[in-house]
């Protein structure tokens, strides 16, 4: 195994090395999070203030649509899948992925998915302008015709999903390190796992549903059209049951990261490993029983909206022991605050905001107030943005010394931590007072009185757009020109097999592997 | 060829993803229609009804009120010829609806009709409706259109008012589609 790196384009094209394809995808989905982040920036200039300015409104439904899409699919669960790629081999002492070929092609057919997605931006008739959540017959009847691009996008991007996640799970369950029992494993590893389940169940139901309103659109059939016999609510159960699971998709293997930087710069184990697993898991089995909760105002009866109320509230409970399990970890550690460690703290802090307005949004009779309002937007970016991206961000901090040999600029970190922060907490926080005074989401203008607290808005999304510049910026002056180090072990509290291994990582590890007691 | 435990797992995940994909577009659709059916969740009412005895429960009055809306750019005019009638429990009632091509081209549409409160969908009997067949009519025709129902004795003593709305599709060229809307 002494070969290195093939030279040239052919490296990336035909490798099957899981640091190569783990850094594919962290590309790829830094790319596709500026593409989204570039939809945001015109969402919200065009809301800085009331009346159209820039854009016409059917654009702006094409960006909504567009930017979220491109975030949930092109930036965040990528990220994650590419975090993944780098460190699950490293983390259990596997030498490589269980299936390097189809990991190749899981990554490959990424970009066509992607290319035929923003392809119908500049098709007659526009691209998809019918929310993310695409719901018939909105999306079916009512839909311009590059639809079925769309459609045949998200089908790529679900065979790219199930192919990681089927590679993922038989990674961990078949190339464990001797002695590397499931318990022993470090809890991103855990969280990941759990979420490959998830991502075999649901994505396939995301590609059925797509594949409905691909028959109904284009055979004749009549799944969501209530002409036919069919019933358009039936999207929207189907859509949810694959789009709940889908929430805790991207926020599980966010939690393992935050596993994996808190106890490091608070000096001292996970609090409460074992309850963090069983956390973990409780959270997966309830993501498929609640998923009518985005659902309270299609008119269900009292039963059901007291049972789906019930079982959501139950999530918090899970939910609850990892963050405080996460402070409890931090409690009379001898913490420092290192950027990643502060992605990690607003991570909690932000998410479990995030987290108080999800249950009062669970509450039916408030949610019916509280629906499609932007206090809506303002929960789930707060668990989407502060959740999944800060803590994906502070994981390439973490281990991006131990990717590249080089050690990031301190002060640059921290002024990205910053002016994310902030300019996040100024963009979202306001849109909580916007909801609540009942301004609805998906609108390219609005009524005069919500003008303040949308430029406020507006100016604090260009400040988090500028951070993730600054971002860029530090990662490839880290990667050109950062301080070199070579300690196995980049920071003084971590644990783990990924720290044993030279730094930078060279291109094969744990050839042989290592012993775990 | 399959031998190594790594390929029996993959073997195992990848007809995992397979069935659910299977499941949700043959199993969740169907359970869902059944559950409806069941619940009368979504107001839908049932297929054809052919009444057994006709004993009426002259004790109780229910107000049934009636409702007519095109979906999305129909045309044509629908309305119901009554707005509203008061009936006893188990006899049959016939009442009309009125439907009137307004446009210069011949045109099929397909009412929807839909129950509430929702539970007394199943309490609200059809033996004769237009609902159950397509209705063509020519450029400027007008057509009465008949349904007669019955509600059911077992009505929830709770319910005293039920509205029947019917919701008219343009299915004009996709007429030839499979109509499951039988059932309705």
């Amino acid at each position: 195994m002494a070969h290195g790196p093939a030279k040239g384009i052919g490296r990336w094209l035909f490798t099957t090395n899981h640091k190569d394809i783990g850094t594919l995808y962290l590309w790829f989905s830094f790319t596709m999070f500026l593409l989204g982040g570039f939809f945001a920036m015109v969402i919200r200039a065009e809301l800085f203030q009331p009346g159209m300015q820039i854009i016409r409104p059917e654009f702006f439904n094409q960006m909504t649509t567009m930017h979220g899409l491109v975030m949930v699919f092109g930036a965040i669960m990528p990220a994650f899948v590419g975090l993944a790629n780098w460190m699950i081999p490293l983390q259990i002492g596997a030498p490589d992925m269980a299936l390097p070929r189809m990991n190749n092609l899981s990554f490959w057919i990424l970009p066509f998915a992607f290319a035929i997605l923003s392809s119908t931006l500049f098709m007659e008739g526009g691209a998809p302008n019918f929310g993310w959540t695409f719901y018939a017959p909105l999306s079916t009847t009512y839909a311009p015709p590059s639809v079925n691009y769309f459609i045949f996008a998200i089908h790529i991007m679900g065979a790219s999903s199930i192919m990681g996640s089927i590679n993922i799970i038989a990674t961990v369950l078949n190339l464990r390190a001797p002695g590397m029992t499931m318990m022993k494993m470090p809890l991103f590893v855990w969280t990941w796992l759990i979420t490959a389940f998830l991502l075999i169940a649901v994505m396939p139901v995301l590609a059925g549903a797509v594949t409905m309103m691909l028959m109904d659109i284009n055979f004749g059939t009549s799944f969501f059209n209530a002409a036919g016999g069919g019933d358009p609510v039936l999207f929207q159960h189907v859509f949810w049951f694959f789009g709940h699971p889908e929430v805790y998709i991207i926020i599980l293997p966010a939690f393992g990261v935050i596993s994996a930087i808190i106890p490091t710069f608070s000096r001292k184990p996970l609090f409460g490993y074992s309850s963090m697993v069983y956390a973990t898991a409780a959270i997966a089995f309830l993501s498929f029983i609640v998923w009518a909760h985005h659902m309270f105002t299609v008119g269900m009866p009292l039963t059901g909206e007291l049972y789906f109320m019930y079982a959501t509230m139950l999530i918090a409970v899970p939910t609850g022991v990892k963050v405080f399990n996460w402070v409890a970890t931090m409690f009379k550690g001898a913490m420092s605050f290192e950027t990643p460690m502060l992605f990690a703290i607003a991570f909690v802090i932000l998410f479990t905001i995030g987290g108080f307005t999800g249950l009062m949004l669970a509450i039916a009779p408030s949610d019916i107030q509280y629906h499609d309002t932007y206090f809506v937007v303002a929960h789930f970016h707060y668990v989407m943005v502060a959740g999944a991206v800060f803590s994906g961000t502070g994981a390439v901090y973490y281990w991006l010394p131990k990717w590249c040999g080089k050690m990031y600029n301190e002060t640059m970190g921290k002024l990205q931590f910053w002016i994310a922060f902030i300019g996040f907490n100024i963009t979202f926080f306001p849109q909580h007072f916007l909801g609540l005074a009942g301004m609805p989401r998906r609108y390219a203008d609005y009524a005069l009185q919500f003008a303040d607290w949308n430029m406020v808005s507006s100016i604090g999304a260009f400040m988090y757009g500028a951070a993730q510049l600054l971002f860029l910026y530090n990662v490839i002056a880290t990667i050109v020109a950062g301080k070199p180090v070579t300690e196995p072990k980049t920071w003084e509290g971590a644990e783990g097999l990924e720290w044993t291994v030279p730094t930078p990582a060279p291109y094969h590890t744990f050839s042989t592997p290592p012993e775990v007691k | 060829m399959v031998t190594s435990p790594t390929q029996r797992l993959v073997v195992k995940l990848l007809g995992g993803a397979v069935a659910m994909f299977f499941f949700a577009i043959f199993v969740l659709p169907p359970i869902y229609d059944v559950f409806c059916d069941i619940t009368g969740l979504g107001g839908k009412t049932g297929g054809k009804y052919v009444p057994e005895e006709s004993v009426i429960d002259e004790s109780r009055t229910v107000r049934v009120q009636f409702v007519a809306t095109n979906n999305g750019a129909m045309p044509w005019d629908f309305k119901p010829m009554v707005h509203e009638v008061r009936v006893h429990p188990g006899a049959a009632v016939p009442v009309k609806f009125m439907a009137k091509n307004t446009t210069s081209k011949d045109m099929v549409a397909q009412a929807i009709p839909s129950v509430s409160p929702i539970n007394a969908a199943r309490y609200f009997l059809k033996t004769e409706c237009f609902c159950f067949n397509q209705q063509p009519l020519a450029a400027g025709a007008e057509a009465e259109l008949p349904l007669v129902f019955i509600v059911d004795r077992d009505l929830p003593s709770a319910v005293h008012t039920i509205t029947l709305s019917y919701t008219l599709f343009d299915i004009t060229g996709r007429s030839d589609a499979p109509l499951t809307a039988s059932t309705n």
